[in-house]
């Protein structure tokens, strides 16, 4: 690898273009501009250099700034096509995708659906896009962080002439006495918080350096964030399951293998009713509709775990941990778990009441009440009277052969074919029963089962959350912050002063904030003969 | 107190109408264009006290709600423009630049302007928004936006002032085309003022996509009518062309007018001055430092990106965190949020390392101003999410 020797004596890297501590231009190939361009220090990058093998390529190609933007651009234009039509997670639960795009959006939905847009997000295609940011980010941050480092802290005071006569602010005066000149600038320049550093009667001011590793630190952000985002798929990461639990009803929660168990005392929705609130809401209640707008869904629950010493096969007993109140924006924190008030179902059906009675005379024979979670095979009533459940239908519908039969196992339309055993009759009558609809299908009956009442329960609907990957979003997104703000908020300046031949050439260099240098170089030199700096960007665009 | 709050927002809004005469006396003043001048000094302060007006009316309707009044659409756009002003005056400590107030004040008003066609009466929360974290994510989100649409200011300033008028070529084409934008926005305050002070209404019944029966109710006479549409209101205009179910035939409507009349007031325009608004504006500029301008621009960005990542990126994903169980779910207006976020990213990419000044910088800082309004007008009020609250 060969090196550069300047002719201060500085040895460079090689691909350096200008010299790293007096900022002699080395590289003789480079167009001579008016300007200096000052990016990274003119130091030598990686991918400007070498350019042979197959990671040199690759190397080369992510540590494109003009790569890493056009991936940005892409994942852009990509997310934004992801919200034509809403994304397969929310189209009405249960409806498949393909006819839900083709019935509500037409020969639109259809070819968004074709082409796998319904789920842009998740597709191979979107995450490697995501994926080749990242790569970006990290080969683009390493090919100039190094150099630039190096740069930095190499830089020489004294400069040569050429590289202050090409800064962008600059001005060269002939001043009577340098050393009170030099003397006075150095002082106002400590009173503006600069670090200066003096050598042979040149200055070099410096200040916010650190602000110049602030895109490298916030890329190291988001390069942790990205790092996070994927660890949610290694397992025992994360959790993400649904509860659907009644009033009154202790369940296992879901996804803590058995570890916690949930008892759900009630469940409450409240609505906004304009007597009940302040008067100024009066008017968008009505608007809404009076008691249409919802204030609170809440579900009352109680977290238990299981006994400690309990005997393999022995009925265990709960240990109650805490009482709670779930709402919106309060989730049920416990060990690293969540649960969240997502959902509801008021009124569903529990148990429905029949009462088994003589036709002609009305004569009662007692009741039987049906758990419809849990129904009974045989309902035993005085006097030898008794019911025979023969079918259960939680969620009746007739099928397309006309035949009964169930949708699920939720008791939202219950049917029922009873056996009716009676003295009289001990083989029994059988009669099918649903809702508002009794068929009799071996001809007339002397007995019915009449409907006595019904019991209905609300439903709470949670979801359980574990994240264990939160905290290392929360680090990455800090960091991001941090790095962004160091960046952003603070700037890189340098100032050069030097002594040449009796005359004073006075340079200015920043990275962002051209004005606020330019005043503070003015400042430093009110009251001395020192020209103020001249903007060379404006006199190239009127040489132009 | 309500409507105390009430009367303190038309305050400021006039005062900032006020202002930006002034400011424009700033720029006319040709004694001495370099320092502040007496018109741009009462600008200014004529600003802050509408500002201070606004912030009562904000307080007095925080506390008359009892929550922070940035809950539905006119709340945050009226917030949005209140952060405007807070940046423009941030901006113009630093800079002293009078033409940036000629420019950002309207800008602030149309916002206002805006924000009050849509529903102002005070509501209750709903359970999703009765967080802490309503307050934190919402008024730093604007704020970040509200400094990002101040690049677009200077990027239109500096646009007035560069591009040729002399020739017609394709940047005096959007240029004008961001003009006309702005035209039809007062077009869209226009006709909902004089429909609503008319107290225009129609209602349709009309057959929706699930091919339900449903009422409609049209604000502004119906050019398009929805599907199926049966005008109810007897003596009110019956449409012209019916839509299907799947677009909202009002929403429509009130566009197709808004376009309408912001066309007619265009032409007016255009018919008064004799040249494009671009060419008409040109001379408020000319005394501008292009330099700084850019410089202004691009500041701007740079603080503003941090707040707005903070705000509609972190804070955001905290409380969707909580209040909806997971931190990201490929929401539209969180889509639209991270596409800003990448837009802002690749801005300053361009600028730091290719070289993007100027010109094309502030062409980009105007699109970034699009892509936040498009995401707090359209993703509102035409794509269903979320965060359609109002």
């Amino acid at each position: 690898m060969e090196q550069v020797k300047c002719t201060c004596g500085h040895v460079n890297p090689h691909g350096t273009i200008f010299c790293e501590s007096c900022g002699r231009t080395i590289e003789e190939n480079t167009k001579q501009k008016k300007l200096l361009d000052m990016r990274y220090e003119g130091s030598a990058r990686r991918s400007q250099t070498y350019k042979k093998t197959f990671i040199d390529k690759i190397w080369n190609f992510f540590s494109s700034v003009k790569v890493g933007v056009w991936l940005i651009v892409i994942t852009l234009i990509a997310s934004a096509i992801g919200t034509i039509l809403p994304q397969e997670m929310y189209i009405p639960p249960g409806s498949s995708p393909r006819e839900f795009y083709q019935q509500e959006y037409g020969f639109v939905g259809q070819l968004y659906y074709q082409l796998g847009f319904h789920n842009l997000y998740g597709s191979w295609w979107y995450l490697i896009l995501v994926a080749s940011i990242g790569i970006s980010l990290v080969i683009c941050s390493l090919d100039r962080v190094v150099p630039l480092y190096r740069a930095l802290k190499k830089q020489g005071i004294t400069r040569h002439e050429s590289f202050l006569r090409r800064q962008r602010l600059f001005s060269e005066t002939s001043v009577t006495n340098t050393d009170e000149a030099l003397a006075y600038v150095k002082k106002r320049l400590g009173k503006k918080r600069y670090e200066v550093r003096e050598e042979n009667g040149n200055l070099l001011a410096e200040k916010g350096r650190f602000s110049r590793w602030g895109p490298y630190v916030n890329h190291v952000g988001l390069i942790i964030f990205l790092i996070g985002g994927m660890l949610r798929f290694f397992p025992g990461m994360y959790v993400d399951e649904v509860l659907w639990i009644r009033e009154g009803e202790t369940k296992s929660i879901p996804g803590t293998d058995g570890k916690y168990f949930l008892k759900n005392d009630q469940f409450i929705m409240e609505v906004y009713e304009k007597d009940n609130e302040k008067d100024v809401f009066e008017e968008a209640i009505e608007r809404a509709g009076d008691g249409m707008a919802v204030k609170n869904y809440q579900s009352n629950v109680t977290l238990y775990e299981p006994e400690a010493e309990t005997v393999v096969g022995a009925e265990s007993g709960l240990k109650k941990i805490k009482d709670w109140q779930i709402r919106v924006n309060e989730p049920l924190k416990h060990d690293n778990y969540a649960l969240y008030q997502v959902d509801y179902k008021l009124g569903e059906f529990k148990s429905m009441s029949f009462r088994l009675t003589d036709k002609e005379t009305e004569t009662d024979y007692g009741m039987i009440t049906v758990d419809l979670r849990d129904p009974k095979h045989l309902y035993e009533l005085d006097n030898g009277y008794s019911v025979e459940m023969v079918s259960y239908f939680p969620d009746f519908y007739f099928d397309s052969e006309g035949n009964p039969d169930t949708k699920s196992k939720v008791p939202n339309n219950p049917a029922f074919v009873f056996k009716m055993i009676t003295p009289d009759k001990p083989e029994g009558e059988v009669s099918f029963v649903a809702i508002q609809q009794t068929i009799e299908p071996f001809g007339d009956n002397e007995y019915k089962m009449s409907f006595a009442g019904i019991e209905t329960v609300n439903v709470s609907g949670l979801i359980v959350r574990k994240d264990l990957t939160l905290w290392i979003l929360g680090v990455g997104g800090l960091i991001f912050m941090i790095g962004v703000i160091q960046g952003m908020y603070w700037h890189h300046r340098r100032i050069w002063v030097q002594n040449v031949n009796g005359e004073i050439l006075l340079a200015g260099h920043t990275n962002k904030n051209w004005f606020g240098l330019k005043n503070e170089m003015n400042y430093i030199i009110d009251g001395t003969e020192i020209k103020s700096p001249i903007d060379q960007t404006q006199v190239e665009k009127q040489d132009e | 107190m309500a409507e105390l709050s009430g009367n303190l927002l038309y305050i400021s809004f006039f005062l900032y109408l006020v202002a930006t005469f002034f400011f424009g006396g700033a720029i006319r003043d040709k004694k001495n264009t370099t320092k502040v001048n007496r018109w741009a000094q009462i600008g200014i302060i004529i600003t802050i006290i509408g500002f201070i007006s606004q912030i009562g009316y904000f307080i007095f309707r925080w506390v008359a709600s009892g929550h922070a009044p940035v809950s539905n659409l006119f709340e945050f756009t009226t917030f949005f423009g209140m952060m405007l002003v807070l940046a423009f005056i941030i901006i113009y400590f630093i800079y002293k630049t009078s033409v940036l107030g000629l420019f950002t004040l309207p800008l602030a008003v149309l916002l206002i302007a805006y924000a009050s066609m849509f529903p102002r009466e005070i509501s209750p929360l709903i359970p999703a928004l009765q967080s802490d974290w309503l307050h934190i994510h919402v008024t730093t989100a604007a704020l970040g936006q509200a400094i990002l649409a101040i690049s677009a200011v200077a990027g239109i300033l500096y646009l007035v002032s560069s591009i040729d008028q002399t020739i017609s070529s394709k940047k005096t084409f959007w240029l004008e085309f961001i003009m006309y934008t702005l035209v039809t926005t007062v077009g869209f305050v226009v006709v909902t003022v004089i429909f609503s002070s008319m107290d225009y209404e129609a209602t349709f019944s009309w057959v929706d996509k699930n091919d339900q029966e449903a009422e409609m109710v049209f604000t502004t006479p119906a050019l398009v009518g929805p599907n199926q549409g049966e005008l109810l209101t007897d003596g009110k205009l019956e449409p012209l062309v019916e839509l299907p179910a799947i677009i909202s035939a009002r929403k429509l409507n009130t566009v197709i007018w808004s376009i309408l009349v912001g066309s007619v007031l265009y032409g007016l325009i255009r018919l008064i001055l004799r040249k494009r608004i671009g060419a008409a504006l040109k001379p408020l500029v000319k005394n501008i430092n292009l330099d700084l301008v850019d410089e202004i621009g691009y500041r701007s960005v740079a603080i503003g990106f941090p707040i707005f990542t903070l705000g509609a990126l972190i804070f955001a994903m905290i409380w969707a965190q909580i209040a909806w169980t997971r931190f990201w779910g490929w929401d539209p207006k969180e889509v639209w949020a991270l596409i800003t976020w990448l837009f802002y990213a690749a801005f300053l990419h361009l600028r730091l390392s290719k070289g993007w000044h100027g010109e094309k910088s502030a062409w980009l800082a105007v699109v970034g101003f699009a892509i936040i309004m498009f995401n707090l007008i359209f993703v509102n009020l035409v794509i269903a999410g979320l965060h359609s609250y109002a």
